[in-house]
This record gives C-alpha cells, structure tokens and sequence, in this order.
C-alpha cells in the first residue's frame, strides 16, 4: 500500500445556481483519501455533504461552478470532459445512492442493470457479464440470485433493492466507493445488515470508502476519519476516535449532544441546537455557525475562521477552541 | 394472461354495446322519415308507406335495434337508403383510402414527434430547445386546411412533383396509391406531430429528474446513452396514450382534408350520407368509428404492460 493519496482534494469549492440566485454550496474543502481508507461524511441536510460527493463523481449539474482540484492518483478531476469521466464513473469511483425505491430503473430487470457498468467499462460479453452479475448479486446477499436476476425492480423489498445498488456500485471493482446516506431510507433493522455488508465488502476488496450520513453513530461505528460538515465548510476533522474523544466545534458538541440516547429519564426532551441551517444562497462572511453558537462573539463574524490544529491531524474551524474545548467535556 | 384478456375484451363487449344503444336511439330520435325523405315531399302516402315497410322501418324499435345487431354480426349492414347498395361495400370503398391514409399520418407524427421530442429533452433550454419548440407552437396553431394548400403549391403546382388532388387505388401499385396520399398525410401530421413532439418532451424531462437517471450516469453512462437506453422507454406512457388518441382522430376526423384533396375517405361518406339522411349508412360509419377507437385504446392499454413490467397484465 503506498502513501500517496488516492484521492486528494484541495480547496473544493462548488457553486450552485438555485431558485435563490447562486449558492456557495460548498467551499475550502480540503482532504486526502488513501487506498483502502475510510472516511466518513457528517452532517444535517444541506451542509454541503452531497454536493461534496456529486462533485467527486462529476455528476453536478452543468451550471454548477466547481473550483479548487479533486485528484484521483494525481489526475486532475475538475474540469475533466463528460466522456473521460464517464470512462471513471461506475468503474473507478462507484456511487450508492440514498433512495433505493427509486434509484434502479423501474423498466429494466436487475441483472441487466447490474451487468450495465461492466458491458461498459470492461470488454465482457453479454454472457459473461450476465454470469459475473450473478456472482455479485449472490455476494451481496440476495437469496436466489440465479433465478431472480431476471426480476424487475418492483418485486424486491427496499433492503434488497438496497443490495442491488452496492452490487452495481461494485460490479467493475472500484478504488472508491462513496454512499450517500446507504441506509437512511431502510428498516432500522436492516440498517445494520446493510452496513455491516458495505463495510466487509470495502474490506474484502481493499477500496477506499467515502460514507455519507447525517447519523453520528453510524459515523463512529464505520470509518476511520471523519468530517463534519456545516454551511458548506468542513467544521472539523480528525480520527474519529480523537474527535469522538475531544470534540472541538461548538457545532459537533452541539450534534452530539442532539442524538436521542436510550435510558435518558422519561419526559426528558431531546436537546437541539437553537435557530435554522443558514440558507446557502446567503451565508455569513465569517463562521456559518456563528448565528447559532453559544460562545460566538464579533470577530466570529468578521471572516472564517481557518482551522486549528487541536490534535494529532484533528482540525477544528473555530477561533474559539480554549473556550469550547473546555467547556466542551462532551464525548464517548 | 388469460383471466386478463377476458375481463377486457368483455369490457370492450360492454362498450360497443352500450355504443350501439346510443347510436341507434339517438339516430331513431331524429324527426322526419327516410321513407319520406327519399321520396320527396310530394310523394303519395301510400308510395311513402310502402317504402316505409320495404325498408322494415315500420316495425318496432327493438326488432329494429336486434335486426341491425344480428346484421352487425354476420356482416350484413343492410343496404343505403339512397344508393340501394350494401353499407357494407360503401365502407369498405372508403376504409381502402381512410385506413391508409390514417397509418401514414400516424408514422409521420411518430417519426417527427419523437425526433423533435428527443432533440429537444436532449438539449433542455439550449437554442435547439427553443428553436424546436417554437416550431411546434406554430404547428400546433396552423389550420391544417390552409397548409394543406400550401403543400399543394408548393409540390403540386410549383414542383409538380404529386398530384393536387383524388385518391390513385392500389390497383396501379403500392406506391401510386402512396404518392396520391402523400400530401393529405403529411398536412394531417404536421399538426398531430406538434403536439405528439411537446408531449414527449415533457414526458422525457420528467423522466430525466427521476433518481435512476444518475444511478445510471453514476454507472459511466453518457447523457445520450442514458437517454435512449434508460429515459426514452420510461417516458412512453404519456407518449403512446396520446398517439393512441391521435389515430383514433385521423380516422374520422379528417373530413376537411378529404375535401381539399378531393379523397373518397370515410369523413366524406359520413358528410354526405347525413347531407342525404340516408341514416343507416350514418348509424354504421358512426358504430365503425366507435369500435375502432374502442380498440384502439384496448391495444394502447396492452402495450402498456408490455413496455412497463410493474404494470401487471392482470391488473388493467
């Protein structure tokens, strides 16, 4: 395994043009990926995380403005034609898509979408990729795959469908596998199953992962690293047992704080982080969290803040770390 | 499959006989007599009711209804009041020229909606969109009499390349009868094509915001392939819904066409027959088109569940 990064980010920045006008959805993101490590993604909805994902796959809209640079084995991404992406997509960067019900095509069978990527990407014959698709579909789980491989989308439960997608995303054997939120619209008791699958799949095939989710246990349960994500900017970054031991960001100390916990007293209410994600249209010039942070004070507001290094490779984006890092306490 | 088809085909029964009900009953409304019509006002009475009896319209309405029924089943519509031929063989004179004329219409919508309809999903809000789409809000506003005579200008007159007007037969081959119907079917499609081309861009467009269309593009799918492989069969069901429509249209709804080419198709037999209140070749034409557009949207309804697994054959 050598040391230089798989994928290496450097000052992403993504503009997107909504109904708002433009928004900055996405900037200063900066991070590296080796072979076969893990890094997970944590954020609420809106926080950039999707976005951030979809401009490493290439797949944003074309009106979208992406600066900065995503190197894959040093190989600039931004800016990269639509045809010499395709010939990436689905062969060495694979997505998992957070919507199984709607995320396979209702019109073709199962086998043939799966066997799609590798009649793609690799010289194989309609047979063979027929057979191979089998093959994933049986390692992924799905009981009688032989048979059902010429089944529709519609017959399959969210969990299997959910399994199709993964042995879709991994049909062509992919350096990179990023799942956006894989298990959020499932069962919570095949939530588990899933991931547990996502992870001996990452494993047995020594890809790097990208995981997505807005769930903190997920999160800690299943990468490495970790980022979390606010208002377009990563807010901190580390190991995720030194940021689960010490969290920085008044902004992860409030989501962790935020997550149900069982054996709470009854009638004790969930905590929640006061006011509303900033619209992305209109960000602050300085920390996007500084409208809703307890310690935030004026120079908070004045530019953001850069990142300062609280630990061993674990950055927070905040001017305020004496203060939040003490009074913090909070962690697993 | 079986259990399906017999529920609808005994739909399709229902209808036409609930059809037939109406037709006859609303015809048998109508005020005056066919026997005194077809005799003149000075006729004698006794002229008048002879005829009345020889064309059986003496007797009771529901031997009459039964008669025509019977009639339908074994073929024999009864003869014109006017002509004094079987309806039967006016209709299949006319079918000849309309049945043609209707399915050469129908491709020509197809080929230049679909195309229009693509390019234009393909190149959403470009020039091409814009351009393409203005295009179409013209066909859709022009009358298609008046183009029809501008084709006769141009290709008749001017080109002489096809004839202004009548219908050639099949007897002098296939492609003399094409040629003569060309003209009539392109004016007829124009339009038909400018509403079929919007409907499939919109279709595809809303196909093309599904999530499936970025799974496939995750996969290292091309835009175009994506849409011809993954979005263009997703978007047919609008599509083929309102094709269906439009043929059953083109098969009795081009009598002024017929009239600007001078064509002996079924729109002009229904015209005349009701200009001469010869009612039982009305009460047929009018039974036939029914039917067809009965069938018509039984076969649309069967191709439906072949280009859509989840639409269960059992189910529709």
């Amino acid at each position: 395994m050598s040391d230089a990064p798989l994928i290496e980010v450097k000052d992403l920045g993504v503009r997107l043009n909504t109904s708002h006008g433009p928004a900055q959805a996405v900037r200063g993101v900066s991070f590296a990926l080796r072979r076969g490590e893990t890094l997970g993604l944590v954020g609420e909805s809106g926080c950039g995380k999707s976005v951030t994902a979809l401009a490493l796959m290439g797949l944003l809209p074309d009106s979208a403005v992406i600066s900065g640079s995503i190197r894959l084995d040093g190989a600039e991404l931004v800016g990269l034609p639509d045809t010499a992406y395709c010939r990436l997509r689905g062969n060495r960067i694979s997505m998992i898509f957070q919507e199984p019900m709607t995320a396979l095509n209702p019109m073709h069978t199962i086998g043939h979408q799966v066997a799609e990527p590798l009649l793609r990407h690799t010289g194989v014959s309609a047979a063979e990729a027929r057979h191979e698709a089998i093959a994933l579909l049986d390692r992924v789980g799905l009981p009688d795959a032989a048979k059902r491989v010429d089944a529709y989308p519609h017959q399959f439960s969210g969990g299997q469908r959910q399994r199709i997608t993964i042995a879709m995303a991994l049909a062509c054997q992919p350096d990179v596998l990023i799942a956006d939120e894989p298990t959020t619209a499932l069962d919570v008791t095949i939530q588990g199953q899933i991931l547990d699958l996502i992870a001996s799949l990452v494993e047995e095939r020594g890809m790097s992962m990208i995981l997505i989710s807005h769930d903190l246990g997920v999160i800690a349960e299943n990468v490495e690293r970790m980022m979390v994500m606010y208002g377009g900017t990563v807010v901190e970054s580390g190991e995720t047992n030194a940021v689960f031991t010490r969290m920085g960001h008044p902004y992860t100390q409030g989501l962790f704080r935020a997550r149900p916990r069982l054996g709470a007293r009854k009638g004790t209410r969930l905590k929640t982080i006061a006011g509303t994600v900033p619209e992305l249209a209109d960000l602050p010039a300085g920390c996007t969290f500084a409208d809703r942070c307890t310690i935030a004070e004026a120079r908070c507001r004045a530019a953001l803040p850069a990142v300062v290094d609280v630990g061993a490779a674990h950055g927070v984006r905040c001017i305020r770390t004496d203060v939040s890092m003490d009074a913090g306490g909070v962690g697993a | 499959m079986s259990v399906f088809f017999l529920r609808r085909i005994l739909t399709l029964v229902a209808t036409l006989v609930a059809a037939s009900l109406i037709i006859f009953l609303v015809l048998d409304a109508l005020p005056g007599n066919a026997a005194q019509m077809l005799m003149g006002a000075d006729a004698s009475p006794d002229a008048v009711h002879a005829l009345t009896v020889k064309l059986g319209l003496d007797q009771p309405l529901t031997v009459r209804y039964l008669l025509w029924l019977k009639g339908m089943a074994v073929g024999d519509l009864g003869n014109s009041y006017v002509y004094g031929t079987p309806v039967a063989g006016l209709i299949a004179e006319r079918l000849v020229l309309t049945i043609p004329l209707a399915i050469m219409s129908m491709l020509i919508t197809v080929v230049l909606a679909l195309a229009a309809g693509i390019y234009t999903a393909a190149n959403h809000n470009k020039l091409g969109d814009v351009g393409v789409m203005s295009l179409t809000q013209v066909g859709i506003a022009l009358p298609n009499f008046w183009f029809a005579i501008l084709l006769i200008l141009l290709f008749s007159v001017k080109l002489q390349l096809l004839s202004a007007g009548g219908f050639a037969g099949w007897d002098d081959g296939i492609w003399t009868g094409i040629r003569s119907l060309l003209l009539p079917a392109i004016s007829l499609a124009v339009v038909q094509a400018a509403i079929l081309a919007r409907v499939t861009r919109s279709a595809m467009l809303e196909v093309l915001r599904e999530d499936f269309v970025r799974t496939a593009r995750a996969k290292g799918l091309g835009k175009r392939e994506v849409l011809w492989r993954h979005v263009l069969r997703n978007a047919m069901i609008p599509v083929m819904t309102v094709m269906g429509l439009q043929f059953a249209n083109l098969l009795a709804g081009t009598i002024v066409i017929e009239n600007v080419f001078y064509l002996p198709g079924l729109g002009r037999l229904i015209f005349q027959s009701i200009a001469n209140r010869d009612l039982i070749v009305v009460r047929n034409c009018v039974m036939l088109l029914a039917a067809m557009v009965v069938i018509v949207n039984f076969v649309v309804d069967v191709l439906y569940a072949f280009i859509d697994p989840r639409i269960k054959v059992s189910n529709l």
